[in-house]
């Protein structure tokens, strides 16, 4: 090792920065994973669900008498059954309850009626069959606006005369809350006496997170030592465990929730279901494992949606195009049960951030949560709370207002950033943005598409397109996007209320390798990978030496979790908290090996080094065999750290994102012909999988701009319940995309990262979108609601004559 | 249900269960055969999580009735490794970050060793095009498709030699 170069060394570590291959992927690739529903345990038993076939109804009835009678039939169990443990209802983390299996009505298709338990899958959708409800059906309201008229069907009758939610007054039987923001008054004054106000309400659509791996899970009570273990598609691991205590009295020492590979989450896996409640019950009922896992339909029609926005906005400018105010009224459609994934105190989540990128003096948001006969749900799909319909409603606020006034919406947004030297900012809506250096960012994105030219062509198409030369026209989709991230601060953000700290414990083994334990769970973003590249340039020991386990409850330190790109923000700082903690350990054995005081040490790379004498050093490997066959006075033996981090502040990813299209008038379909995506995440851990987060959330993003909803029809039908009508991109139709960066570090994280994996939803969909509307802005377009399929975009043509 | 006999040959041994008429080959294989490698993602023939190779062509093996399979020769991922461990597909897989949270992963894998068979020097949007039954909701598939082009190019420079050998 003495003979290795500083620069040899370092790059042995496969540290900060290096693009170190995935040490996930030997098993993925070899088929050698372990999801849910490859545990297989003796005498497993199978659950699933009677669901609803009406989106509003009474029930009047359940016959299980010829399920029941079926060879393999084990119970079926109904929410009579789960009343006297008080489980037949289940708390949300919004605050409200939703029912875990029909509780005398139904409030959307596809609700829980009762779980069947069998001996295996087949026989379990054999009596699923064979079981008779019986509903007396009930008017259904799918449109938010319609559920708050005065006349209006009572969805929720558990509700009656509540007229006091989690989140304060209930103003109507289907309102949920009023969560407001910002100076009201002040906002009103100026949008009333501005040179220029445009108006528009931008509808964000519903729809699903849908990961390749549906929800599942395997419960296991033994009856013996009175333990719980629950294996499941748990995004939060730990909290589901505080939960189930809570909801089943059992101590938390006695459960253990393990969640093992995940098949990707992307928000749907955050949340608690019915099937983790009954298969819980279940397997205590019966004293035998319980496996639930959805079927595609189940997920798509079931467990948490995303958005379903309705964001009426008004910006104000001066006739030079300088915003002075922004006015935001949201009314949210959350379906049957308030069941979003919010920080406690955050009832919209960060929607508040929707000024965006932007320095706007005074700004006000006011959002109604609103109940409808739809599946519950409101999670963040790819995306920390409700960010992307924040960005989503100021980035088409800026193309509306730049109509208005007649001017590039690429310069509209340059003379309305938020500059360089004004950070840390203080937002009108309340957030402290961290740092950002948003004109160098734009500046390098317009140059690297080569805007002007892009813009000169456009102008050419248009020219051509009037006269009869060409059917396609060009659209330029620009977005810059500034994200919230890292919830976050234990003073303000909550789950259930836990705190939202994270969490890593480590041990140094005495040959010099390492053990790592987080309170998160990677559900594909290579964790194993990036935190141990942060503890090798924290410790000085390769991170190929360093493994890293997360996602057992029984083993792991408590942690909130992986969503909202809050695992590098939160954990990724515990991981470099509880490193340096080990460092001061080490650098004190040091010291005592050296016989030096400890000042007179310096870190270099892997080893403390006696200040200007290079030669005399301890490296991490000598360090922690002593730190076991050592008796230094005073310390401890061993080499072990415990962080749980606090994060001062959340960090404020930003990016500027541009996407060129092509679009048939005559058909509607759009060709995309590039997509850049320059990102700034800060400190940039691993830039390999940083790309891959990139090119992930992007097709996302994709995705949900041109096709992707969950629609209902007026009975509450949910139209999109497979694959067949919810449109997941293929590699045929997925844009090639073009990465970029700039590296604004965090002031007050560790090492400065901020998190990316959700930049790309957030950031991509503004552009997609923002380029069908910029292809038919010069024939008069101003907004057309997502998503832009290829109907969707031949009807935009259609309306606005260009059919001849 | 009355039970019935199949034998079948999976990566490159006889094995026979008893299974029902009505089960799906995924069941048997992940089940009855325990190999989990391939997965369930959407039980409609969308996603491709589940597709094995059948007698020298790809299917979807969520709808497959297992008793489609009597007889029949079938590779799964776990039969695609090399004698030196992973193959140069997957090692390319590896390479090249073509996976994400590796639940579409043997899916696409096993395409992808077919499509090359069938194709052995694709041009990338051949490869797209081939590739298009299975889906992938992590990685965009720019890196899949990466990962499949380099695999194809290392793969055709291993068998030039061969070819040579054999010409001559």
């Amino acid at each position: 090792m003495n003979d290795l170069s500083h620069d040899q060394r370092v790059a042995g570590l496969k540290g900060l920065g290096s693009s170190r291959k995935r040490v996930e992927d030997a098993r993925f690739t070899q088929g050698k994973g372990n999801y849910v529903d490859d545990i297989k345990m003796p005498d497993m038993l199978f659950g699933d669900f009677v669901r609803s076939q009406y989106a509003h109804a009474r029930i009047k009835s359940v016959n299980t008498a010829a399920a029941l009678a079926l060879p393999g039939v084990i119970a079926v169990l109904q929410a009579a059954d789960l009343a006297p443990l008080g489980l037949h209802w289940m708390p949300t983390l919004a605050g409200d309850k939703q029912m875990v299996l029909a509780d005398g009505k139904v409030l959307f298709q596809g609700q829980e009626i009762a779980f069947v338990i069998a001996e295996d899958r087949y026989i379990c959708a054999d009596a699923i069959e064979l079981i008779e409800v019986e509903y007396e059906e009930l008017p259904v309201v799918v449109d938010p606006f319609k559920a708050m008229l005065p006349g209006a069907p009572v969805l929720r009758e558990d509700l009656a005369g509540q007229t006091k939610g989690a989140h304060g007054a209930r103003i109507h039987h289907n309102h949920i809350f009023r969560w407001e923001v910002g100076d009201k008054d002040g906002t009103e004054a100026v949008v009333a006496s501005a040179d220029v106000v445009a108006e528009e309400m931008i509808y964000y659509h519903r729809t699903h997170p849908c990961p390749l791996e549906t929800c599942g899970c395997v419960a296991s009570m033994d009856k013996i030592n009175g333990k719980l273990t629950l294996w499941g598609t748990f995004q939060a691991p730990h909290v589901v465990r505080t939960v189930a205590s809570l909801l089943s009295g059992i101590p938390e020492s006695s459960i253990r929730v393990v969640s093992p590979d995940i098949g990707g989450g992307f928000g749907n896996k955050v949340g608690v279901y019915p099937g983790y409640v009954c298969s819980i019950v279940a397997s205590i009922v019966t004293g035998r494992p319980v496996k639930w896992v959805e079927d595609r339909m189940d997920n798509l029609m079931t467990t948490a949606f995303a958005r379903d926005y309705w964001m009426q906005g008004k910006i104000a400018a001066t006739k030079e195009g300088k915003i002075t105010g922004l006015w935001c009224h949201v009314t949210a459609d959350h379906g049957a049960f308030d069941a979003c994934a919010d920080p406690t105190k955050f009832p919209a989540g960060f929607f508040s951030i929707c000024t965006g990128s932007y320095d706007i003096p005074v700004a006000y948001v006011g959002v109604d949560g609103v109940y409808t006969n739809k599946a519950p749900g409101g999670v963040s799909y790819r995306c920390s709370f409700r960010v992307t319909e924040a960005a989503y409603f100021i980035e088409r606020m800026i193309e509306v207002l730049a109509i208005k006034l007649g001017m590039d919406s690429a310069e509209l947004r340059r003379i309305n950033f938020i500059r360089k030297d004004q950070f840390p900012y203080h937002s009108a809506l309340g957030w402290e943005y961290d740092s950002g250096d948003y004109h160098t960012a734009w500046d390098k994105a317009l140059a690297a598409v080569g805007y002007d030219a892009l813009r000169a062509e456009q102008t050419q198409r248009v020219a051509d397109f009037k006269a009869g030369k060409t059917r396609s026209l060009m659209g330029i989709g620009l977005s810059f996007f500034t994200e919230i991230v890292g919830a976050g601060p234990v003073k303000n953000c909550d789950i259930l209320g836990m705190g939202m700290f994270d969490s890593c414990e480590i041990r140094i083994h005495p040959t010099g390798s390492a053990l790592a334990r987080l309170g998160t769970i990677s559900q594909g973003q290579g964790h194993a990978t990036t935190f141990a590249q942060i503890l090798a340039t924290e410790i000085g020991i390769s991170a190929d030496l360093i493994t890293i386990e997360e996602g057992d409850t029984d083993t792991a330190p408590y942690g909130l979790g992986t969503y909202g790109s809050r695992s590098t923000p939160v954990a990724g700082a515990a991981t470099a908290m509880a490193g340096r903690k080990i460092r001061a350990k080490a650098q004190m054995i040091a010291a005592y090996l050296l016989e030096v005081h400890d000042n007179d040490l310096e870190w270099d790379v892997d080893r403390f080094v006696v200040k200007g004498v290079p030669e005399r050093f301890k490296t991490m490997k000598e360090l922690a065999y002593a730190a076991y066959n050592q008796a230094i006075p005073g310390l401890e033996p061993g080499l072990e750290a415990v962080s749980y981090y606090d994060p001062p502040n959340m960090t404020y990813p930003f990016g500027a994102y541009i996407c060129v299209m092509d679009i048939d008038a005559d058909t509607g379909v759009a060709d995309i012909r590039s997509f850049y995506a320059l990102d700034d995440c800060g400190t940039r851990i691993n830039p390999m999988i940083i790309e891959g987060q990139v090119h992930g959330g992007a097709t996302e993003a994709f995705a949900i701009a041109m096709g992707q909803e969950i629609a209902y029809d007026e009975m509450g039908n949910c139209m999109t319940g497979s694959l067949m009508d919810f449109f997941l991109p293929t590699s045929w139709e997925t844009p090639h995309y073009t990465t970029d960066h700039t590296e604004t570090p965090s002031p007050h994280h560790p090492i400065g990262a901020k998190g990316v994996g959700e930049s790309p939803n957030v950031g991509g969909v503004p552009a997609f979108s923002n380029a069908v509307h910029d292809a038919f802005r010069p024939f008069g377009l101003k907004q057309s609601h997502m998503p832009h399929d290829h109907w969707r975009i031949w009807r935009i043509a259609n309306q606005l004559g260009l059919h001849g | 249900m009355s039970k019935m006999h199949l034998k079948l040959r999976v990566n490159g041994k006889s094995v026979e269960t008893l299974c029902e008429p009505r089960e799906l080959l995924i069941h048997v294989l992940r089940e009855r055969l325990n190999l989990t490698g391939a997965h369930i993602g959407c039980e409609t023939s969308h996603c491709g999580a589940c597709t094995v190779d059948m007698n020298g062509m790809s299917v979807k093996s969520c709808t497959v009735f297992a008793a489609q399979s009597q007889g029949a020769e079938v590779t799964t991922i776990e039969g695609l490794a090399g004698p030196d461990g992973m193959s140069v597909l997957q090692q390319a897989f590896r390479e090249h970050h073509g996976l994400q949270c590796g639940y579409c992963t043997p899916g696409m894998i096993t395409r992808a060793h077919r499509l090359l068979l069938e194709n052995p020097l694709p041009t990338e949007e051949e490869v797209r095009f081939g590739m298009a039954g299975n889906l992938c909701r992590c990685t965009g598939y720019q890196n899949i498709v990466k990962a499949i082009l380099h695999a194809s190019v290392e793969m055709n420079a291993a068998r030039k030699p061969q070819v040579t050998e054999a010409a001559e």
